[in-house]
């Protein structure tokens, strides 16, 4: 079997995978990282969604052999164990942007994109047309696009503003 | 209001490990030995199994065994059953085809299972499930129900003439008839209630695991009701006894009905588990779950609606024909039927009501309860009715419901329900106000001007929840007691652990209940936690669906509550030295009437647990205790939804501009849940309004099989809603709550399609709406409207 | 999925080298039609041969009057690229309407055009501009290149390298989503350059992308959105399925079109 090696969420790991081996199924169950998700399987629905050296992707789609020497972060990468949350996890919580919490981390990972693309002042309708790649089931969005833009906003003052590349 | 009692927005305690990654799906729990299940599915919608050959698949790397329906026939595995009994008119009784869990000689749907493949790892399963070779021969296929019951058409069950499951019926034909020939007007209406695919994000899973040594087994379970699945699965499928079946329904992503019921694959994970001595772990595939989670509605529906002169309405009746696919889900026959004709009163005094209902066998998923579950098909006739009957006698849509509605309780409807509290109008009036319905006019004529159509719709819905008293449930035909349990236990230090019989998938039960406990108790909100979804825990429940879990499952809360109280007024009275008929609890500490003598609840417990104040000659020691629930009436939640829409008239598209939404729920615990609720359920409506379907082709294949060709609502498909309330408390229950999980599903669809009925001018429009939909009505309009 | 040999060439001549070598192989580009249709095993590849890692095939480029695009640009970098926003926005908003913004982040110009998908955005781009798709071994003008449904002209072992896009001083894309999947319902995309006047739609055609002359014709005369009003395209030869039939899909080509061309002429 093929060896792969990167970095997640800040740690160096490796293992030897199938070639098919998708990199959710290496983070879930290689690496026991199950914060990401499955939702579908044909790239819809974005429970999946992680960071790829950055930039988000949905990790079902992506063989594990492509992201060698790629630095991955996934939600259980956005806090310090006993660290303070993410703001945008924060805001998550505060505006009860989650009932089932299964969309909540592909959530959270794509709603981090959108500020990296489009900075911290966000409005209604860029968030919702920005939010094309993520399917939630449960809260009909309403709380979700409300807890983004409060993120987003929280990250700009916070100092954790990322430069906005679109 | 405390910050964290009811009534106040608390935020959620079961957020943390949501958005830090921690949940613990059933999918992400792994166990020693772990080895997974493939399931090989029909590709055929109706053939006869002529021959299975299992030995290629066998012979595949990583391959453990390869298990067929003829094996659990042989270690006597019983079949998936309905537990609900309807009989039909002339008095027979519902006709149960048997369904294995692998079937064995026939084939009745796509999907439908016939073998399995116990792998080291999925993709060696899923290579080893193509090897097996079926021998089929295909059987012509029937997917429309009216065309099932139809002569010639092919028979998916023996013996079952006409496909046809029960013919039905409620109210009085004669008292119902005699009213429409007295009619002045009468409105009738073809409606088609789509089918759905509920699409839980969290594909269903199961993980079995035999342990030898004591002989029990244990199923995690994506459930919304632990308790009846391992009832189900011993008593019916005869797996293992009771006591030797432990479920646990782990975190859960979302049910919306579609993880109430008991499947093939978690029977066929715990039959392997314990043949190969190996834990077996099943993942649906999302088009796996396309094809096998019990889909939801797709009804075909005439209805008529009888009217006098003066718009008062007389009489309503409906002919409704049920399609239940090629099983009878566990709960499928109760849908169409009890959850469905007795709500078609709506919010309205209607003195004459008669329903009839075919249920029918076709060659698709079966079908089963999906949020609102029938009250949502039987809001979409009533309302639709009614703003047809408004539209066609040229009255407003709200004057025509304000005539009709029920203004005094206890009300009696013709279709059983006994309606007990409500202000209909409130409502509506609320609702009115929020949407701005008197500047629709002027909002309207400047769509126009940009080459729009605006339209507005109303919903006023009505649902029975709190389900559901025991006594009737079981008087209608239900093969269980619908109460609810619960065990309130304090630990010495003071702290508490509620195990409810609830289950919570997104409801966020750890924080409402713990907030009723901690006002209860008078105790720290974090002192709280709130056990449930394992029956080795939790000694019964019966779940979560039917939004039942405030007016039923925080019931049965209250009333350990109020036990726990009772005794720890004996304990301290002994620890006070006073009479316990001179003791006081009130927020959080136990007084000696008149005096100045108290006990912390703390303290009580304490004393409770080290009994060094009373014998237990006395008093036994400790303090937990448990309740059971039954209620005593439905509930029934009702409002008033205002859809405002927006048409493209090139293209059809829709777009909805506004939402109100103004809701009774009784009494609200939480409001930022209940908000959430709404919104949710209000999504799950519009889906159903504008892009869901699930399409079966003639030969039986689901051709909106995929998110790819099912349409999900999306953000950009949703507006920001506008969400209100109004107040009457249930009589029925101690807290007056009334349930708030599927109002919106179940009053959204009507509202949408008024509201596009409403631009387009004309009523000929099936759901989905879609905007080729809507185009081609407007090409049917008049030329005026069709651009 | 079914298993497969990975390959990481560096170089093109390395990529066709192992495509020579392994005759079962498929080119990853992006990956997000290739891997979703392996996953459901409707593909089976012995092998696969990854250009993410191939040098030189990567980003946007004003080269005199076209705009030059390496194969693995991905469609948001296309989306974003100041030079195209600049020289012609109606390129940049074409991947910047596929999918959804992770797929964007994937998703590469060569992987879709080299899929043709009769529902994809690019095609009608491509078409739409009489771009020139450049291999490893020729130039294949639009014209040539998209030959039927997932068809196009490459031959075996061929590798799309760059894509050259004419400048055009007027050009709209208009598309309408397909409800569930984001690709095109229909999409059509217009331009005038010089005398060339095109108008390409994606989504609409049972054979894939198309050129409409009629439509070319009127728009000859005058190129404004009133020079097709009321032209429509016959229903036959349109894909129908349970979200469009092929009356609606070709009553959308008049409508896009339209409004293709108001965004044009803006």
């Amino acid at each position: 079997m093929p060896a792969v090696s990167m970095t997640v969420n800040g740690k160096a790991v490796s293992g030897d995978v199938e070639a098919r081996t998708l990199l959710v199924q290496f983070l879930r169950e290689n690496l026991r990282l199950t914060g990401t998700h499955v939702g579908c399987d044909t790239s819809q629905c974005g429970a999946c969604v992680i960071h790829v050296d950055g930039i988000a992707a949905k990790s079902c789609t992506l063989l594990a052999l492509q992201c060698e020497g790629a630095k991955i972060t996934t939600i259980e990468g956005l806090a310090a164990a006993d660290g303070p949350l993410h703001p945008m996890q924060e805001a998550f919580r505060e505006h009860h942007g989650l009932q089932c919490g299964y969309c909540t981390p592909g959530m959270i990972m794509s709603a981090l994109d959108i500020v990296r693309r489009r900075g911290n002042d966000l409005d209604e309708h860029t968030i919702r047309e920005q939010l094309d790649g993520n399917i939630c089931r449960c809260t009909g969005y309403h709380n979700i696009v409300k807890a983004i833009a409060a993120g987003a906003k929280e990250m700009g003052k916070g100092g954790t503003t990322q430069q906005a590349a679109e | 209001m405390s910050a964290t009692g009811i009534g106040a927005a608390v935020r959620r305690k079961e957020d943390f490990r949501f958005i830090t990654g921690q949940g613990q799906y059933t999918d992400d729990v792994v166990r020693p030995g772990e080895t997974r299940a493939v399931f090989v599915r029909s590709p055929h919608a109706h053939a006869n199994i002529k021959s299975i050959d299992v030995s290629a698949a066998k012979a595949m790397p990583g391959v453990i065994d390869v298990l067929t329906g003829a094996q659990l026939a042989t270690d006597k595995i019983g079949n998936l059953i309905c537990g609900w009994m309807i009989h039909s008119k002339d008095g027979t009784p519902m006709k149960m085809a048997p369904h294995p869990a692998l079937a064995a000689s026939k084939v009745n749907c796509v999907g439908d299972a016939v073998a399995v493949v116990i792998a080291e790892t999925v993709g060696q399963g899923k290579d080893a499930a193509e090897k097996v070779k079926v021998e089929y021969e295909v059987l012509s296929a029937v997917v429309d129900p009216a065309k099932a019951q139809a002569k010639g058409a092919p028979q998916i069950h023996p013996d079952i003439a006409n496909n046809t499951i029960y013919q039905w019926h409620l109210g009085d034909a004669k008292a119902t008839e005699a009213a429409f020939a007295n009619a002045k007007h009468v409105t009738k209406l073809d409606i088609v209630n789509n089918r759905l695919v509920p699409n839980a994000m969290e594909p269903r899973a199961a993980l079995a695991e035999y342990d030898a040594g004591t002989d029990n087994l244990t199923l995690w379970n994506t459930s919304q009701n632990p308790h009846v699945a391992r009832l189900v699965i011993a008593a019916f499928v005869g797996m293992a006894p009771e006591h030797k079946l432990r479920v646990i329904a782990p975190d859960v992503g979302g049910g919306f009905g579609s993880k109430i019921f008991i499947y093939p694959e978690e029977v066929v994970c715990l039959w392997a588990a314990r043949k190969l001595r190996r834990p077996v772990k099943w993942t649906s595939d999302r088009s796996e779950a396309f094809l096998t989670d019990a889909h939801g509605r797709d009804h075909i529906t005439h209805a008529e609606l009888a009217l006098d002169g003066n718009g008062k309405i007389l009489a309503l009746r409906a002919k409704t024909i049920a399609n239940l696919g090629a099983y009878m889900s566990t709960f499928s026959s109760s849908v169409p039927t009890y959850l469905y004709a007795t709500l078609l009163s709506g919010q309205y005094d209607i003195p004459q009501i008669y329903c009839e209902v075919d249920a029918v066998y076709t060659n698709t998923a079966p079908v089963d309860a999906y949020r609102g579950a029938g009250r949502p098909e039987a809001t979409f006739v009533v309302e639709r009715l009614v703003e047809v009957a408004a539209r066609q006698l040229n009255l407003e849509p709200a004057e025509l419901r304000r005539r009709n509605f029920v203004k005094s309780f206890p009300h009696q409807t013709p279709v059983i329900m006994a309606y007990d509290a409500g202000d209909y109008n409130a409502s509506m009036k609320k609702a009115m106000e929020m949407a701005d319905v008197k500047g629709f006019a002027k909002r309207k004529r400047e769509a126009a001007r940009h080459g729009k159509l605006r339209g507005l719709g109303f919903s006023a819905y009505i649902e029975a929840c709190g389900i559901a008293p025991s006594q009737a449930v079981g008087s209608l035909g239900a093969g269980v007691g619908l109460w609810e349990s619960a065990e309130v236990r304090v630990n010495p230090t003071g702290s508490v652990e509620v195990l409810t019989g609830c289950h919570a998938h997104g409801q966020g039960h750890e924080t409402t209940f713990a907030q009723l406990v901690s006002e209860r108790l008078g105790i720290p909100f974090d002192s709280v936690s709130i056990v449930h979804g394992d029956t080795d825990k939790v000694q019964f429940g019966m779940g979560t669906y039917g939004s039942r879990s405030g007016a039923v499952g925080m019931s049965a809360i209250v009333k350990a509550l109020d036990k726990i109280e009772a005794k720890a007024k004996k304990v301290a009275a002994f620890m006070l030295e006073a009479a316990e008929g001179d003791i006081e609890f009130k927020d959080g500490k136990f007084t000696v009437a008149g005096t100045d003598k108290s006990a912390a609840f703390g303290e009580v417990a304490l004393n409770a647990y080290i009994a060094h104040k009373f014998t237990g000659a006395e008093l036994e020691p400790g303090l937990k205790e448990t309740s059971f629930y039954d209620p005593t009436n439905f509930t029934f939640p009702a409002g008033c939804h205002i859809c405002e829409i927006e048409i493209d008239i090139e293209t059809g598209k829709s777009e909805i501009v506004n939402w109100t939404a103004v809701d009774d729920f009784g009494t609200v615990i939480n409001p930022m849940i209940v908000e959430g609720q709404v919104h949710g359920g209000i999504a799950q409506g519009v889906g159903q309004a504008l892009m869901e379907g699930a399409v079966y082709s003639a030969e039986g294949q689901l051709v909106s099989g995929s998110f790819m060709d099912y349409t999900m609502p999306r953000a950009h498909d949703l507006p920001s809603f506008h969400v209100g309330l109004t107040e009457t408390k249930a009589p029925s229950n101690p807290l007056g709550i009334k349930g708030c999980g599927e109002a919106g599903a179940i009053a959204s669809p009507a509202a949408v399609i008024n509201a596009i009925t409403d631009a387009i001018g004309t009523e000929e429009l099936a759901m989905p709406a879609t905007a080729n939909a809507v185009w081609a009505a407007l090409q049917r309009a008049t030329p005026r409207q069709a651009a | 999925m079914y298993n497969f040999t990975f390959h990481r060439p560096t170089t093109v001549r390395q990529a066709a080298g192992l495509l020579a070598r392994n005759p079962d192989a498929k080119l990853l580009a992006g990956g997000h039609s290739l891997i979703p249709v392996m996953k459901q095993r409707l593909a089976s590849p012995a092998a696969l041969v990854d250009l993410g890692l191939v040098e030189g095939i990567v980003g946007v480029e004003l080269k005199g009057r076209s705009v030059s695009i390496g194969a693995m640009t991905r469609h948001a970098d296309v989306a974003n690229s100041p030079v195209l926003k600049e020289v012609m926005p109606a390129l940049a908003s074409v991947p910047g309407s596929i999918g959804d913004p992770q797929v964007r982040n994937r998703g590469t110009i060569g992987g879709s055009i080299a899929n043709n998908d009769p529902n994809a955005d690019y095609p009608a781009a491509c078409l739409g501009l009489g771009a020139t798709i450049i291999t490893n071994k020729r130039r294949i003008a639009a014209d040539d290149f998209f030959t039927g449904m997932f068809s196009t002209a490459l031959e075996e072992g061929e590798i799309i390298v760059r894509v050259s896009f004419p400048v055009a001083k007027k050009a709209g894309y208009e598309k309408f989503k397909h409800p569930a999947s984001g690709f095109a319902l229909v999409g059509v995309f217009v331009s005038k350059r010089g005398p060339d006047i095109r108008v390409a739609v994606t989504g609409a055609g049972a054979n894939g992308v198309f050129r409409v002359p009629s439509f070319e014709e009127a728009l000859k005369k005058r190129f404004s959105p009133k020079s097709i009003e009321g032209l429509t395209i016959p229903a036959s030869g349109m894909n129908a399925d349970i979200h469009a039939s092929a009356e609606y899909r070709a009553h959308l080509v008049g409508v896009l079109a339209r409004r293709a061309l108001v965004k044009a002429t803006a």
